[in-house]
């Protein structure tokens, strides 16, 4: 489609932790420093900056893009924010993308950054405002209970207990384990997800990824600028996004359409025709463990209402045909949610060059995918990978 | 610097209590307007009826009434009441607040609900909460029913509607 080659060809990536001692613009300096460095790169060689941050409410500081310019080396350059909710760490590697497949820039600087802790006494009284201001809000909802809504009609059309659901919990917690930046890894059984505190009946609170403070980047080059800096650069072979309708209620709350339908967008480009084969790694997005099933699906790596027995059977952990989240996922690592999404392109990055240290999936990876959904459950973001 | 080496400091409670913080309370107040859909929509809520509008293009009755149909994007054609009955698409039982805080064990639980909406098209959900039932006695596919604030009290809000309960 006339597009340029892109890779990425360095990664940075900060803690994710509670209440962060840092700033955003601090986090986002670490974060970039670090993805520049190892791209052996400098930021005069940065042409245009993306940046991607979630909400203003959570900060309080309203225009949150400028305010984080500084530390993502955007002063003084082109530089755009974007949000689409937690679909945002995606989607801000799909925008850096676009400046140099479309030749506008040779070196993009890809940020995401979040700091959820800012906000009292809890950031899910941010989540208020996300809801209609006149037929939702005056019903005084939360955020869990759309996911509690969406987990249950899963869980009906498919015949799925709670266990079937918590399993992914398990794996993500303990995959997590092995990741330096990880926030909240436990070394958790399927009855502690079980008996932990319910928060809105089927959620518990260890099906929930927790709020945290991080920041992760990523260097996009295009294919000249990528072979002169580095022998293993991963190409961008296919990118997809998707947003349905805020009516969210009048949705079939058991299948993400918008997911499908931006997997088929960015497979169509990287010519993948049968994913379920193709993939060797994907990162699906898990803020709830219900998600990666539920995101697995709208991906078409398995067949709808498939999702929990592979989980089951081993298919999806980090020796299994599939490895699903070896990073450890949002449940795991943490969940500060515009730079979740792109930890997510940063895990198949590092699986792709073998460099994911303990969490490498064995089979020299090929082709993996990273998503990410947000929004009023309204948004599919998906890019795929390939060395 | 090396992803493994990136320094970041997460306060414990202990320290995060030293900390400066600025609590800032917003005079922010929103006169919203309510449209021209919904407008309808929450002044039927005030007579007691539920306002769907139609598209004759993909022959839908969809909820909320609303002035244009975002599938084929082109002006409703009628707005019309429908039941206040529908059944429970899905469900929660929540222990929590909008704000996370946690219910007191006394407090009665928020139920929410999706529910489809009798006489409107298949699939057409709207968000309430459900009322006058035992938590464990929900299920999908109950059917349920409108219970109303007394006319005098409706103001032309989704209140309007107290919650839903089993018929």
């Amino acid at each position: 489609m006339g597009f340029r080659k892109v890779a990425i060809v360095g990664a940075g990536i900060t803690k994710f932790v509670r209440r962060a001692q840092e700033t955003g613009p601090e986090m986002s300096y670490l974060a970039s420093k670090t993805a520049l460095d190892q791209a052996g790169l400098k930021l005069k060689d940065v042409e245009m900056i993306t940046l991607g941050s979630a909400p203003d409410a959570f900060d309080g500081v309203h225009m949150k893009g400028e305010y984080l310019l500084s530390g993502a080396g955007g002063n003084n350059k082109p530089y755009i924010r974007n949000f689409v909710g937690g679909g945002t760490g995606v989607f801000a590697p799909i925008h850096g993308w676009m400046h140099v497949a479309s030749g506008a820039c040779d070196v993009c600087l890809v940020v995401c950054s979040e700091k959820m802790s800012s906000c009292h006494p809890h950031p899910q009284g941010a989540f208020l405002t996300i809801f209609d201001h006149t037929t939702e809000q005056p019903l005084k909802p939360t955020l869990i209970w759309i996911f509690a809504l969406e987990m249950r009609r899963y869980m009906e059309t498919y015949g799925l207990s709670k266990a079937d659901i918590a399993r992914v919990a398990v794996k993500n917690k303990n995959n997590a384990l092995d990741h330096p930046s990880a926030q909240v890894a436990e070394a958790v059984t399927l009855d502690d997800v079980l008996n932990s505190e319910v928060l809105a009946e089927p959620v518990h609170r260890l099906d929930i990824s927790p709020a945290s403070d991080g920041a992760a980047a990523v260097v996009l080059a295009s294919e000249e600028v990528a072979k002169r800096l580095t022998d293993k650069p991963v190409w961008i072979d296919g990118v997809g996004w998707n947003l349905d309708t805020a009516y969210w209620a009048t949705k079939d709350l058991y299948y993400p359409r918008y997911v499908e339908k931006a997997a088929r967008m960015a497979y169509e480009m990287a010519g993948i025709t049968e994913p379920h084969k193709e993939i060797q790694v994907a990162e699906p997005y898990d803020p709830f463990d219900y998600k990666e099933l539920h995101h697995m699906e709208g991906l078409l790596l398995c067949e709808r209402g498939e999702a929990a027995r592979l989980t089951a059977e081993g298919f999806t952990a980090r020796t299994g045909n599939l490895p699903t989240c070896p990073s450890g996922g949002a449940l795991g690592v943490g969940n500060p949610i515009a730079a979740t999404g792109l930890m997510k392109v940063i895990e198949i990055f590092l699986q792709l060059r073998e460099e994911a240290g303990k969490r490498q999936i064995p089979g020299k990876p090929r082709v993996g995918v990273a998503q990410a959904w947000g929004d009023l459950m309204q948004v599919g973001t998906v890019i795929v990978l390939r060395r | 610097m090396k992803i493994e080496n990136v320094p970041m400091k997460g306060l414990s409670s202990e320290e995060y209590e030293k900390t400066l913080k600025i609590p800032w309370n917003p005079n922010l107040q929103y006169a919203w307007d309510n449209g021209i859909g919904i407008g309808k929509y929450l002044h039927a809520l005030k007579e007691g009826k539920i306002l769907a509008s139609y598209c004759e293009k993909c022959n839908r009755i969809i909820l909320p009434a609303r002035a244009f149909c975002e599938m084929c994007w082109r002006p409703t054609d009628a707005y019309l009441p429908v039941q206040d009955t529908g059944i429970v698409n899905t469900f929660a039982i929540c222990h929590v607040n909008w704000d996370a805080s946690r219910l007191k064990p006394n407090e009665p639980r928020h139920i929410p609900a999706v529910i489809e909406i009798d006489g409107a098209s298949p699939g057409q959900g709207i968000l309430h909460l459900l009322g006058n039932v035992e938590p464990s006695k929900v299920k999908i596919g109950m059917k349920v029913k409108a219970v109303w604030k007394p006319a005098e009290e409706r103001t032309g809000s989704i209140t309007d509607i107290l919650f839903f309960e089993p018929y």
